[in-house]
């Protein structure tokens, strides 16, 4: 058996990346565009499933992303989103920038293509247990690749300049590195979710995703409803563990119960679960020889939870940054920190700030948030959950007393 | 005392794998498993499961049925 026979793998390659997600595939793919020898290790035995996702995703992200619309997996434009507080006087909210409901599991499959043609390896059925460790020749500790268990069960070693870690919400392969990826329970959502059919919404309703909150119906969380079809869609929850007195699922299934109106003759066709990790965005997610990208650095919107975009984000700065790297020769925690420092600034810092709107809608009660959306409209919406001019809110609170006492205790 | 998996509601979603802070669970081949020597029965896994598939059972519940 020699590497040259099509199913062999190297023993060496400049970038291997643990996790064949969307950030994952995105960094295999711009890696071995900027020709570097790219392997993907990915433990489930087929990319995209299971799912554990709602699969919303903003043609924002797909620029970003550099991908194109692919009727293959954008399954449903969305054009704006219903809002429906706690007493259900639901708000709509026409963005200028519009979705796709995509479908995950084909997603997933086509970005591995992308970057397979590009030149990636992709081995599947593989867990990477640990990575790799030996001394630099500062004395320090440095990442030189992966130790896998392939699908025969044999524990082998794989070596590379840099890993990439896109190993998802349950990561690992960080912490073996000596980076806490892990999540506080307060920080991580429980989310579960039906993908239902036959559904019954007003037909010009189906073109928005629908978001229902309150803590009585999901306590720290929301509820959604992402359509795939007119009649087709992801019907989910996230609660926040700290704060459900039942788990996701009943939460769900009561809620549904009591809204016989659109789920009456509904079929269920999927049934996914998954982490939401909410928390801040891991400050330095890198060290020598290893970055850290997606959901295990918790690169995750904390109000909306979607990861996607982010992830997707974060991978083409960890790509730049490896070829850099490579270029000199350097794979130190140093010359990996500008991965950091540019992520921080386009994204990190941004999400921090909507940390903090999170923080502030989680201290409102369903009475505040009934009347937040008397005090504020779509634009509002818009900018609140953007956080991008939270101090104008101090002011637009002022005639609410208890929700501008909140405002100036979260969003300063 | 010891923390139980009921496979028949477990999705294997991983999520309380991270906020294991044992480093007691993981995902096996599309399984969550638990090491029950790291196990500390901290119930963080048994608070988040979005399906409620795991339990922390007291020993003498151990065998019996619906409980």
């Amino acid at each position: 058996m020699t590497e040259n026979q099509p199913l062999n793998f190297k023993k060496e390659y400049d970038v291997i990346i643990v996790g064949g997600g969307p950030g994952g595939s995105i960094a295999a793919r711009d890696c071995a565009e900027k020709g570097l020898d790219t392997l993907v290790i990915e433990k489930r035995p087929e990319l995209g499933t299971p799912v554990r996702c709602g699969e919303g995703l903003g043609k924002a992200w797909m620029e970003i992303a550099d991908l194109e619309y692919d009727p293959d997996w954008c399954k449903r434009e969305t054009r704006g989103a219903i809002v429906y507080p706690p007493n259900e006087k639901s708000l709509k909210i026409d963005p200028e920038n519009h979705g796709y409901v995509i479908e995950r599991k084909i997603f997933e499959k086509k970005l591995a293509e992308q970057a397979g043609r590009k030149g990636a390896d992709y081995m599947l059925k593989t867990r990477a247990k640990k990575v790799i460790k030996e001394e630099n020749k500062d004395g320090e500790t440095q990442v030189k690749g992966v130790i896998v268990e392939n699908d025969q069960g044999e524990t082998k070693e794989y070596r590379s300049k840099i890993v990439i870690a896109a190993d998802g919400v349950e990561s690992k392969i960080a912490r073996t590195a000596g980076i806490n990826t892990k999540n506080p329970i307060k920080d991580m959502d429980a989310g579960y979710e039906y993908e239902m059919t036959n559904l019954k919404f007003p037909e010009d309703q189906t073109r928005h995703i629908h978001i229902w909150l309150g803590d009585e119906i999901s306590p720290g969380g929301y509820i959604w409803a992402f359509f795939k079809d007119e009649d087709v869609a992801n019907v989910g929850i996230g609660v926040n563990p700290t704060k459900a007195e039942k788990s996701a699922k009943q939460y769900l299934d009561e809620w549904i119960n009591n809204h016989p109106e659109y789920f009456k003759d509904a079929a269920i066709t999927e049934k996914k679960g998954g982490g939401i990790p909410l928390g801040e965005p891991i400050e330095e997610p890198y060290t020598n020889g290893l970055m850290v990208i997606g959901d295990a650095a918790h690169m995750v919107n904390p109000i909306h939870g979607g990861g996607m975009g982010q992830a997707m984000e974060a991978a083409r700065i960890a790509a730049e940054t490896a070829e850099k790297a490579i270029k000199k020769e350097d794979y130190s925690a140093e010359q990996l920190s500008e991965f950091a420092e540019k992520w921080w600034e386009k994204r990190g810092n941004q999400l921090k700030d909507i940390q903090k709107v999170r923080n502030f809608a989680e201290s409102l009660t369903d009475k505040e948030l009934n009347k937040l959306r008397e005090i504020i409209d779509q634009e509002g919406v818009l900018e609140l959950i953007e956080a991008s001019n939270l101090k104008k809110f101090l002011k637009i609170f002022k005639g609410s007393p208890k929700i501008a006492m909140k405002a100036a205790k979260h969003l300063k | 005392m010891a923390l139980e998996i009921d496979r028949e509601k477990c999705m294997a979603c991983g999520g309380c794998v991270s906020l294991c802070p044992a480093d007691a669970l993981e995902l096996k081949n599309k399984e969550l498993t638990i090491d029950h020597e790291k196990c500390v029965e901290c119930g963080n896994c048994v608070k988040f499961c979005p399906v409620k598939a795991l339990e922390i059972k007291k020993d003498q519940q151990k065998g019996e049925q619906n409980d």
